[in-house]
């Protein structure tokens, strides 16, 4: 296959992704009479956001006091400190104004009896700085995602946006400055590659949960934004921290709610003991998350585990009686016949701690421009790029996420981007910057890489083996020498991915291509989190390590005087850098450092 | 169409179905329509295959509940597919 003649399509922007980040920066530029392009692997309310359920949060007030400061104060205590605190300040003093604007876009958000927007109490959620819980959660039914996804979407369809579906953008194209100039990107349908030529390329592709082999994240979330900025020089920030839940469906990653074991559900090990009560003896199975999937993965990992491979444990229901099971949790014996095999009436269901939510990801400033260090100066803007949602890092979530900012994220810093973009096109000249001469060499090598190997690595193994390098070395709860050891198989799967041959050479709708190009961007997510949770000495937020214990002198196995500090993996080497995290916020007074315990 | 009636999609056509079966907003699917394509498809009808790219094209909140079967399905062809697609999971070929 020849890829001489690439097209070269112009545009003022150009938007990689479109779920909630992507849909909500294009809002911003439509409507400011930019010409967009919108590229997405999928039609844009296939987007990964359509699965968020929980809520939206915004400190409105409707049914009770609440103000921006005491949202701003639960995530910085939620992010056990890491997270920036003048993006914290800008997204909680924002959050009010994109929901009401939300909401005028058509967001269907439930209400309160006056025709106030109704809102729910959430996990760590509190009113007067951490004193009691307070109703900040916005959100439309259980559909949040969704409802805000096609509100989105219609907005964006009235601002005329162009939209690109079924596309994969492949590398970031950047000249000998260092300015990024857009993105070449695959057309599935007909294998045609093309240029997009922008002024400001907006990253918004959301997360990478498909490393681990046990994953919330549907087969979409393979950190392609991720893999092009790392491709392209970019370093990816705190990607040592993931949020996982303790009980997904093993093999699969289907949720399985903490409602099972509130129901009396018991986890069970190889020999059948209840092992929780030698980690908890009082609260047994309802434990908290983290305590739950520590024990979980301390079982698995000293040999007690469940099946041929000994790498799950079991959550049963069968002492309850059938009636009980039918009537209360007949979505979870569903899930359970479906995506396990077994019916929990008769047979208990595997379950292994499940990776959920990406913290880390492109480094960027509040107003959604990404950042990379320069000289001293840590966070100095790249010209022409930017990057909003789950794939970018602000730092909002620092080292845990707090419930319903995920979406409020995507709203804040959709909007942000694409503010900034406008104002920083107004400084630019008309003229777009010229591409350089080597703008496809990256794009060009990866697929005639593909196309003449006859033979090599399978595509799936190879995702197979990255997968469960990652779940085993890297999960939940981490280890000093399953880490060290995790490097080493991170960087041989490396070696092979990039052996791997595809037997499919056609142009068109070639999805083993697509799949083997989604690969390489997933093994860098792999290696900068492993590389990055192996050098972290200290237990914060989601990274929990067994070598760093809670302790009177460092309570919950933190160590600020050592690490408090953002952690700034680059592909090339495989180094690793840090830089400050940022504690005075924009216009309040800095929340001071504090041990987190709820 | 084959003369046993089983659908003929051509590559084309079968990867492009394979790839919106695949890529959903929701990780359930995308396991259970992916499994289904690869184990089940060749054994339907050539009707029964443009009820599941029907199905396939819905969206994940409105074809959830009918995979789930919290919702019925009028569409006489798409509730055999349904009821094979759960039949799939429940006993895997």
């Amino acid at each position: 296959m020849s890829y001489s003649n690439i097209a070269v399509r112009k545009f003022d922007a150009v938007i990689v992704g479109a779920g909630g980040a992507g849909l909500r920066a294009a809002i911003q530029l439509s409507e400011s009479g930019l010409k967009v392009a919108v590229l997405s692997k999928v039609f844009p309310t296939r987007s990964h956001t359509v699965a968020a359920q929980g809520g939206v949060s915004a400190s409105l007030g409707n049914s009770e006091p609440d103000h921006w400061t005491w949202h701003m104060y639960d995530t910085v205590k939620g992010s056990d400190w890491l997270g920036d605190q003048d993006a914290i300040e800008f997204m909680c003093r924002k959050a009010p104004e994109v929901v009401v604007e939300l909401e005028h876009f058509g967001m269907p958000f439930d209400r309160t009896d006056e025709g106030k927007i109704y809102q729910r109490p959430f996990g760590g959620h509190m009113s007067n700085f951490g004193e009691k819980p307070v109703r900040r959660a916005c959100a439309a039914a259980d559909r949040t995602g969704h409802a805000m996804l096609h509100a989105l979407y219609q907005r964006n369809v009235r601002a005329r946006t162009q939209f690109f579906v079924e596309w994969m953008a492949l590398d970031l194209i950047r000249d000998a400055e260092g300015h990024v100039l857009g993105v070449s990107a695959l057309e599935m349908e007909t294998g045609e590659v093309s240029i997009f030529h922008a002024k400001a390329t907006i990253f918004a592709t959301g997360g990478a949960g498909r490393i681990f082999a046990s994953s919330t994240n549907a087969f979409i979330n393979t950190g392609d934004g991720l893999g092009m900025a790392a491709r392209a020089g970019i370093p990816l920030e705190d990607m040592e921290f993931w949020q996982f839940h303790p009980t997904g469906v093993a093999g699969a990653g289907v949720l399985i709610t903490e409602g099972v074991r509130g129901e009396g559900g018991i986890l069970r090990n190889a020999s059948g003991e209840r092992f929780m009560e030698r980690y908890a003896p009082n609260a047994k199975d309802l434990a908290s998350r983290d305590v739950v999937s520590r024990a979980m993965t301390t079982e698995i990992n000293e040999g007690r585990g469940c099946g041929p491979n000994k790498d799950f444990v079991l959550l049963d229901i069968t002492h309850l009686p059938p009636e009980t099971i039918m009537k209360r949790l007949p979505g979870i014996r569903e899930i359970s016949i479906q995506f396990a095999g077994v019916d929990p009436i008769k047979a208990p269901i595997p379950v292994v701690p499940t990776c959920h939510y990406q913290m880390g990801g492109i480094p960027t400033n509040y107003k959604g421009q990404v950042v990379v260090p320069v000289g001293d100066e840590p966070n100095v803007p790249v010209p022409g790029f930017y990057a909003a949602g789950e794939c970018a890092c602000a730092s909002v979530h620092g080292a845990n996420r707090l419930g319903t900012n995920s979406l409020l994220d995507l709203l804040v810093f959709g909007k942000a981007s694409g503010e900034t973009v406008v104002e920083d096109l107004k400084q630019m000249p008309a003229e777009h910057r010229s591409l350089p001469a080597d703008a496809i060499e990256r794009t060009r090598e990866r697929l005639e890489r593909l196309d003449a190997r006859s033979g090599g690595e399978s595509e799936y193994e190879t995702r197979l083996a990255l997968q469960r390098v990652m779940q085993a070395h890297c999960g939940v709860f981490r280890f000093k020498d399953k880490l060290a050891e995790g490097v080493e198989k991170i960087l041989e799967v490396e070696q092979r991915v990039g052996k791997v041959a595809i037997k499919d050479k056609s142009k068109v709708w070639n999805t083993a291509r697509v799949e083997a190009l989604e690969l390489d961007n997933l093994i860098e997510v792999a290696k900068a989190t492993m590389i990055s949770a192996n050098a972290r000495l200290e237990s914060r937020g989601a990274h929990v390590r067994d070598d760093a214990p809670d302790t009177a002198e460092r309570p919950n196995g933190r160590n600020d005087t050592e690490w408090l500090k953002h952690t700034l993996w680059s592909r090339d080497g495989n180094s690793l850098a840090y830089k400050p995290v940022k504690l005075e916020p924009l216009t309040v007074e800095s929340i001071a450092l504090k041990t987190r315990s709820y | 169409m084959r003369s046993d009636g089983a659908p003929t999609l051509h590559h084309d056509d079968l990867n492009r179905l394979r790839w919106r079966c695949t890529r959903r907003a929701f990780l359930e699917l995308d396991l259970l329509l992916g499994e289904f394509l690869d184990q089940r498809f060749n054994g339907l009808t050539e009707e029964q295959a443009r009820a599941f790219a029907v199905l396939a094209d819905l969206d994940d909140h409105e074809l959830w509940p009918l995979v789930n079967g919290s919702q019925t399905c009028d569409d006489p062809q798409q509730a055999a597919v349904l009821a094979m697609l759960r039949e799939s999971r429940e006993n895997p070929a």
